[in-house]
């Protein structure tokens, strides 16, 4: 029965539709999104407790403790980002849906980066001054962060996408994607550090740009491949 | 008119075949019926038909015309609202207003409910939740996992009337169910024990 009150959706509608109902639902359970950040606020507590309360010494480390601190949260979460729409069943109705599958992920993908990464990484000053990170380093951390955990997420979508289907997917998800956080990794915090020490970042800086744009067009096509695998299995 | 045919399939589950040359053709008009006892197949058929299991699915499946499946699991999130959920709900591929949606929930008898948390409601409410969904699509063929399940007698007879009315306008169902036969007249039973693989 074809009505025509109703007109049929277009692909940015869908998108939107797909990216607003991911973020009621995370804004809904709002321990999910504070989980990453009291996990980073935990660990960059007891870093200084561990280390020892020389600034000097903290400082210096601090562009890797950051980093690696946001890529651990980062996977925490990324573990369970297509698990509750596998469990109810959306994940079916997306794949039946006449819009392609990796474009309604990757609303679902982008709502989830908002509330985590994109967060994260608006937060993180804070964190880098209880560490003592040189203020000259701030801006380059937040953009660093935002364009990192823009590829890690995307990444965490592509194996949780592969996982989903799987009971206790998550040491399989580490396995497989902490390889390819190492990049993302390396390039951040030779940035910060670039930057910490008064030198011209933007190497780095766009390395990880290219990065994240490349991941932004190819890691949808995987995830939609990846779901339908694991809704086929 | 023709909206489904489907050929000599057979459907594996892990290692074993439960489902051998099933034909089926569904067109306009009909209601079928798929019977058989628990763990049969008759969700994995229907999920076959669907189009969302290819591997250990043989024989040929052709769907004509969209379709809208409704399983188990009804792809509806607690967390939200019956209006959001069915707002946003993924497989929709028409735009409904509030307001249609507001009339469409009233018909399942949840007026009053629209902004409450989905998760707050009681089992056969979160039923009549996605069971709203069939007053908001055009799909001509709709294939029904269990959509009895938890719903009461007046529940069940809204149901049964929606189909009904879905039926006489041009359309057909395909449900599972372990109720009685409601369609006398209508239906068509397809009975999977006989294409069991024992």
């Amino acid at each position: 029965m074809p009505s025509v009150d109703r007109p049929s959706l277009s692909l940015l509608a869908a998108f939107g539709r797909q990216f607003r109902r991911h973020g009621q639902a995370l804004m809904a359970s709002l321990t999910d999104v504070a989980n990453p950040l009291l996990f980073f606020f935990m660990v960059v507590t007891l870093f200084p407790l561990g280390l020892g309360p020389d600034p000097l010494q903290l400082a210096s480390m601090a562009p890797g403790i950051l980093w690696v601190v946001a890529l651990l949260a980062s996977l925490m979460v990324s573990a369970r980002m297509f698990a509750s729409d596998f469990e109810d069943g959306s994940l079916e109705q997306m794949a039946l849906a006449s819009h392609p599958l990796s474009v309604l992920a990757l609303g679902e993908v982008a709502a989830h980066w908002l509330a985590t990464g994109c967060l994260l990484a608006v937060v993180s000053p804070v964190f880098a001054m209880m560490l003592g990170l040189p203020s000259q380093g701030l801006g380059v951390l937040v953009l660093s962060l935002l364009l990192g955990t823009l590829c890690l997420t995307l990444i965490g979508a592509v194996g949780s996408a592969l996982t989903v289907s799987i009971r206790r997917g998550g040491l399989l998800l580490s396995l497989l994607i902490i390889p390819l956080n190492v990049p993302v990794l390396i390039f951040g915090t030779a940035a910060v550090t670039e930057a910490v020490m008064g030198r011209d970042p933007s190497t780095w800086l766009t390395l990880m740009g290219a990065l994240a744009a490349g991941m932004l067009a190819l890691a949808p096509l995987a995830v939609g491949a990846a779901l339908r695998i694991s809704l086929d299995s | 008119m023709l909206l489904l045919s489907a050929a000599d399939v057979s459907i594996e589950r892990g290692e074993r075949r439960l489902l051998q040359g099933v034909d089926l053709s569904v067109a306009s008009g009909q209601v079928w019926q798929v019977l058989g006892a628990n763990g049969v197949g008759k969700s994995s058929l229907l999920r076959a038909l669907a189009g969302l299991a290819r591997f250990g699915v043989e024989g040929s499946i052709a769907r004509f015309e969209p379709l809208l499946y409704l399983a188990h699991a009804p792809a509806i999130k607690g967390a939200l609202s019956p209006l959001e959920n069915l707002r946003c709900h993924p497989a929709c591929d028409i735009t409904s207003s509030p307001a249609q949606i507001a009339l469409a929930l009233e018909a399942v008898q949840l007026g009053g409910f629209e902004h409450q948390p989905v998760g707050s409601l009681s089992a056969g409410q979160q039923r009549r939740v996605a069971l709203a969904r069939l007053l908001l699509t055009d799909a001509r063929l709709w294939l029904l996992d269990e959509p009895f399940t938890a719903l009461d007698g007046a529940g069940c007879d809204w149901l049964e009337e929606c189909i009904r009315g879905h039926v006489s306008a041009g359309g057909a169902v395909i449900f599972t169910s372990h109720q009685p036969s409601r369609f006398s007249e209508l239906q068509q039973d397809l009975d999977l024990g006989s294409y069991a693989v024992s």
